[in-house]
């Protein structure tokens, strides 16, 4: 195998990998070890992979409430992530956060966030940093269709075009902002075509396809490195389950998320292309499932196994330095 | 160095040179800075001397509140100008559910070393978009700290121990006090957060204020002195971190207080610190505790109308005589 298909099959890991980790997550969530409630991106897998396959890990990422994958795509540890979502103290943060707010810093991952489109500010924060400290670093801003309607969208993409930040924006239109379709509440139905007004390149990619995605996003990196200033990417993907485990989504028909299971699965596409281009065996693909499911054992054991953070330690972490 | 006589906004000014020389990582972002030196002239040379960190920005409150998080978390130490406090409700899920929250929910894996600042207050005839006090709100939300200052070298001290704290600190410097002049010490003198400073001593009644109030208290005592009461004056200078200490000191001297702020009465920092004497303190009071605080109405425009609804002199000696039974 070559560099390029040992690549390739290290992407398809990934998206199995998030596959996985989101598909026990489901279980868990329905068997009642996992409190609160959690939203998955089961089809949205090559959007995570195809943008930060093309990062480094000194490069900046934040996340939205639908974040796992993001997070798995930029290298996060599936132990502590299965256990923040366990609510454990041995969790990323220590069972403060949860799923929605889980962030690795020594990865440049910023921080998921509960809060629709709450990334934008903060990411334009990261990239003038960037700028300010004059590295070659890159930033990237995950955000759905729904934050593409919230102001700190415009607020964000005008102060990151003017100062030419080394930002990419990437907007994954899932087709649902919680219940609400896109193409109802957007005033475009390309959301990419909103770059424009911002002066940068906006380009919608097949967010179902891997390689399409990471074409595109390999060329906006490459120009942020460059100081070329910020671009604008739209995954035009679907998610698979509902906004939340428990969602009775009466907002879409089964038919259409049956067509898209059978017809758009990114995670089944790439491992075709894979196949056909004989990068991928049957064999290979079910030694990796299976990697990835003892990988996974291993992170919900350690997640089952650890202890509940004490009480008290919710005073703990509030301030760096505190008097008294 | 010994102490000069300086404006508060020359206070700050002398501040943020010291500091931006000193420490490379910080820079001062938003409207308006390097035309006039700011809003209110607060940054006076510091374009000449820094010119790559003092950075005018869109009018864009959010992104620009959102600058200061995202670097923070990224290795530079901001100061957020908002330009008037009023603002602030333009960012207000960037202060309050981002800045203030990041550090606990993602465990203390990282620190936000973050400077708000905020120009508030009334007098200037400027209405009920330019002149509130809204530093309760910050009070009330846990994972911010929250300075106000009023004399010139507590604006020096304090701002400078702002800066160099690793967690985001809202600071509020009232407009109508920026050319108040007072001595300041020169050279590197911090103040810490967390300390009040009884700036009077007395024995009859405790005078707990910050900021504007503060004033109105400095200037009540020699009335009330005139009326034999005799006022410890405390300046409470951070209202988180709150030095009870301090003024459990002059409370157990005194047995009786007045709260004095400039923000509206319901719901204030007065509130708050009326229950904690209480709770605290309860058995070395000799009388109720009162408050002095603007009525609660926005500020309006006509200088009769805010004169009236802005607390005065008079209100503090009055709720002292009050507390005093004389």
């Amino acid at each position: 195998m070559n560099e390029n298909q040992e690549n390739y099959i290290s992407y398809y890991r990934t998206m199995v990998t998030i596959r996985q980790f989101e598909t026990q997550a489901v279980e868990l969530f329905a068997a009642g070890k996992i409190p609160g409630f959690i939203h998955v991106s089961i089809g949205q897998e090559a959007s995570a992979v195809g943008v930060c396959s093309c990062l480094r890990m000194d490069d900046y990422v934040t996340t939205t409430h639908r974040g796992h994958g993001h997070m798995i795509a930029k290298g996060a540890d599936l132990k502590k992530m299965m256990a923040e979502l366990f609510a454990k103290k041995t969790g990323y943060c220590k069972g403060k956060g949860g799923s929605m707010h889980i962030a690795d810093f020594s990865l440049g991952i910023l921080g998921a966030n509960g809060v629709v489109g709450g990334g934008l500010p903060i990411v334009t924060g990261a990239g003038f940093s960037i700028k300010m400290r004059k590295t070659d670093q890159v930033a990237v801003c995950f955000f759905g269709d729904g934050a593409s309607n919230r102001g700190t969208v415009h607020e964000a993409m005008n102060m990151a075009s003017i100062w030419k930040l080394p930002i990419i924006f990437v907007v994954e239109n899932n087709k649902y902002a919680s219940t609400t379709p896109q193409d109802y509440a957007c005033s475009v139905s390309d959301i990419c075509s909103r770059a424009a007004g911002y002066n940068m390149p906006g380009v919608g990619v097949d967010g179902n396809n891997l390689l399409e995605v990471r074409e595109t996003a390999s060329e906006a990196v490459q120009r942020a490195r460059a100081g070329e200033g910020p671009s604008f990417i739209e995954t035009k993907t679907y998610r698979l389950r509902g906004h939340y485990e428990g969602d009775p989504q009466k907002y879409r028909n089964a038919a259409e998320v049956e067509a898209w299971k059978t017809e758009k699965d990114p995670v089944k596409i790439f491992a075709d292309f894979l196949t056909q281009k004989k990068i991928l065996t049957n064999e290979l693909n079910q030694q990796i499932c299976s990697e990835v499911a003892s990988e996974l054992k291993e992170a919900i054991t350690f997640a089952d196994q650890s202890p509940s953070p004490e009480p008290e330690a919710a005073l703990e972490d509030l301030f760096a330095n505190y008097p008294g | 160095m010994s102490d000069r006589i300086l404006s508060c906004t020359a206070a700050l000014a002398e501040a943020l040179h010291e500091e931006m020389s000193r420490d490379e990582t910080i820079f001062i972002i938003g409207e308006d800075l390097t035309a006039h030196a700011g809003v209110f002239g607060q940054f006076e040379g510091i374009f000449e001397n820094f010119p790559d960190r003092i950075i005018d920005t869109p009018i864009s409150e959010t992104a620009i509140a959102g600058v200061g998080l995202g670097s923070a978390l990224t290795g530079m130490r901001p100061f957020v100008d908002l330009h008037f406090s009023d603002f602030v409700t333009c960012c207000m899920d960037e202060i309050t559910n981002q800045t203030a929250k990041i550090r606990y929910m993602f465990g203390g894996q990282v620190n936000v070393p973050m400077v708000i600042w905020c120009p508030d207050g009334a007098g200037l005839r400027a209405a009920a978009q330019h002149s509130q006090s809204l530093e309760a709100w910050f009070v009330h939300t846990p994972g911010l700290k929250v300075v106000v200052p009023s004399e010139p070298a507590d604006v020096k001290g304090l701002i400078k121990s702002a800066i160099r704290d690793d967690d985001p600190v809202i600071f509020f410097q009232h407009k109508k006090l920026f050319a108040k002049q007072g001595p300041v010490p020169g050279g590197d003198i911090t103040i810490p957060l967390g300390r009040a400073a009884v700036k009077r001593t007395g024995k009859d009644i405790s005078l707990l204020s910050y900021g504007s109030g503060f004033y109105l208290c400095q200037e009540a005592v020699e009335e009330l002195g005139k009326l034999n009461i005799d006022a410890e004056v405390v300046d409470l200078r951070t209202l988180n971190p709150l030095d009870m200490d301090t003024i459990a000191r002059s409370i157990k001297k005194t047995h009786r207080v007045v709260i004095v702020h400039e923000a509206c009465l319901t719901g204030g920092f007065g509130a708050e610190l009326a229950a904690r004497i209480q709770d605290e303190l309860f058995d070395y009071l000799d009388a109720p505790i009162k408050r002095v605080a603007a009525k609660d109405v926005p500020i309006p425009f006509a200088p009769p109308l805010e004169d009236y609804v802005l607390p005065k002199i008079s209100d503090v000696i009055e709720a002292a005589r009050a507390v005093t039974y004389r």
